[in-house]
């Protein structure tokens, strides 16, 4: 059996005597779309937060390729290969689609420019961005240089999908991609998760959308009450039956391995 | 029937019109304010044939200077969706210090400029460090920062002006010009212009300056993004902090003294220059260009008005006017739909 990319082994999180995440596991695999789905208040975002280091759990080990990591701080997850897109995007709607690509690690002109004066290698940074866009067929934006709050709710997706499939080396984490979308944005911004998982990048993808969910998931971890309830695929169950263990009206199948 | 119809068309065209100009505006922020300037020069010279003369213009430009330097700090923050109450107090007080430095403690005048300075960086620093590690609002930080800083200004001043020449020749020659003509060019001017210039380049063209319109933008969306906005946040107030010292610095040289007792207003009329110029108070849009222009209509008011005979309380009023007038544009152009 392959190795688990990203593995999580029994991570708690308190928050005072409100128990977030209760001893919660996880493994995502090379090259495949995990959802995670859960009802309101199933820590399902504390998980993917500690994943991503945005915050620290209690207790718990992550293992990333095998190796134990302890994120601190979300860069400290990002610099070692994760990509999260959060559901507020993190976005400047003020700047440009480059700007926004590279926000946070803007490459300077190389040279005196770029050393003593800072500039920024706008020049550079754009084609980059326009690269990216074009390789996940998102080729419909027309000027690199649009401010963010111009696009339209999927175009922002995309924007934020492919800042972190540019960026990301190990695995990128998508919270509720699609939540805010029509049906058609929504459907291309799952052909967009498609493409970043046969880029090679496996996906973490958390939704409430049980269609999408079952649409581009190869496998289902299904959050209850703080900790893993099941894993299940697509295949094995229905989206009635993943509903009922997600709300506890069914009992969860024994722990399937993947 | 065929009123109704025409009146229908005549709002229809109006409205496409006034949408036209909302996404020129959206798209341009500086153009309101330019052309209020514009309007404003043409005005005021049809109305006062000196207006347009070099001499006078040269003297607007000079009152503008101060308040140029001080609202090109008051923009960062601004920028960042802060507001600074106490511009004017650390101004005023490191000008104050900076004098005091160099008569009573018998400095040389580059060691009294460079702590002087170096004081209204440390005041700037003391703002960033209550709104980023306290986390207070920065208008209550400041507004507590502004009264202390008068205070203290009344403190070491003992609420005496000191002359200019009593001080060494570098504290007033921010007020020394070259003429071009009849245009007498200050060297605190210079700075003043240069001082944008270099601003104008770092939220452009440097990592920096994205930064500080990300943070402004949506805080949280940036600290997502990897931006240490605390460290944006903290670097901002300094470094306003350092131009407004040196905006104490040019206003030594503007009055040939240093003085405890000017000041008090130029803390709103900085503000005033910011909005004037486009810059949301909501912060992540705004331009320091849009800001030099928002000072030049605050400076050709002000000296129009006067050489129109409007009396000086009047002259508030119109100014206050066109405050909230900005405003409302500013919220009107940031509904636009796209």
């Amino acid at each position: 059996m392959t190795e688990p990319v990203l593995q999580a082994r029994g991570l708690t999180k308190r928050y005072g005597r409100v128990v977030a995440i209760d001893g919660s596991d996880l493994e995502l695999y090379p090259g495949e779309i995990l959802a995670v789905i859960g009802d309101n208040g199933a820590g399902k975002s504390s998980l993917i937060k500690a994943l991503s280091g945005a915050l620290i759990p209690d207790q718990g080990e992550i293992f990333l390729d095998g190796k134990q990591v302890h994120f601190r701080t979300p860069m400290d997850a990002r610099a070692a290969g994760i990509e999260t897109v959060y559901q507020t995007l993190a976005v400047a709607p003020g700047l440009d689609i480059a700007d926004n690509l590279f926000l946070g690690r803007e490459e300077r002109k190389p040279g005196v420019l770029g050393s003593v004066f800072r500039m920024l290698d706008r020049s550079h940074m754009r084609a980059e961005a326009k690269r990216h866009m074009s390789e996940l067929g998102v080729a419909t934006l027309q000027n690199i240089g649009q401010a963010v709050e111009s696009l339209s709710g999927g175009q922002r997706q995309a924007v934020a999908v492919a800042r972190s499939a540019a960026f990301g080396s190990k695995v990128v984490i998508l919270d509720e991609p699609t939540a805010a979308l029509g049906v058609k944005e929504g459907n291309r911004v799952l052909q967009l998760i498609r493409d970043v998982r046969d880029r090679g990048l496996p996906v973490i993808l958390i939704s409430h959308n049980m269609p999408h969910v079952f649409e581009v998931a190869d496998r289902i971890h299904i959050q209850r009450l703080g900790r893993r309830a099941t894993v299940i695929t697509p295949k094995s169950h229905s989206m009635s039956e993943a509903v009922a263990i997600m709300t506890g009206a069914a009992e969860p199948p024994p722990q399937a391995a993947a | 029937m065929a009123t109704a119809s025409a009146t229908d068309f005549d709002v229809r065209r109006n409205d496409s019109l006034g949408l036209r100009l909302q996404h020129a505006l959206h798209a341009n922020p500086v153009l309101g304010p330019l052309a209020v300037l514009i309007v404003a020069i043409i005005a005021f010279s049809i109305v006062n044939g000196r207006f347009l003369t070099a001499t006078n213009l040269s003297l607007v430009l000079q009152q503008v200077t101060v308040i140029a330097v001080l609202a090109l700090g008051q923009t960062l923050i601004i920028l960042t969706a802060g507001i600074d109450l106490s511009a004017g107090a650390i101004a005023v007080f490191s000008s104050i210090l900076m004098a005091t430095f160099c008569t009573k403690a018998g400095m040389p005048g580059i060691i009294a400029l460079v702590l002087g300075l170096a004081c209204g960086t440390a005041m700037g620093a003391i703002n960033g460090f209550l709104v980023t590690r306290i986390k207070l609002p920065p208008f209550i930080v400041t507004l507590g920062t502004l009264t202390i800083f008068f205070s203290l200004n009344s403190v070491v001043s003992n609420s005496e002006t000191v002359r200019g020449t009593d001080m060494p020749g570098l504290m007033t020659w921010t007020g020394n010009s070259i003429p071009i003509g009849n245009f007498r060019l200050t060297y605190g001017s210079i700075i003043m212009l240069l001082l944008f210039a270099y601003f104008f380049y770092a939220l452009g063209r440097t990592a920096w300056g994205k930064h500080v319109y990300a943070t402004g933008d949506d805080a949280e969306s940036a600290r997502l993004a990897g931006i240490q906005t605390s460290r944006v946040l903290f670097s901002v107030y300094t470094v306003a902090g350092l131009l407004y010292a040196v905006g104490g610095w040019i206003l030594i040289g503007r009055l040939a003294s240093a003085s405890p007792n000017v000041g008090v207003e130029y803390n709103l009329d900085s503000i005033t220059a910011v909005v004037l110029g486009g810059t949301s108070l909501f912060g992540g849009r705004g331009s320091v260009i849009g800001t030099l222009i928002g000072a030049l209509i605050v400076g050709v008011f002000r000296n129009g008005l006067q050489l129109g005979g409007v009396e000086v309380v009047w002259q508030g009023f119109a100014i206050g006017l066109l405050v909230l007038v900005a405003v409302s544009l500013d919220q009107w152009i940031r509904k636009v739909k796209t």
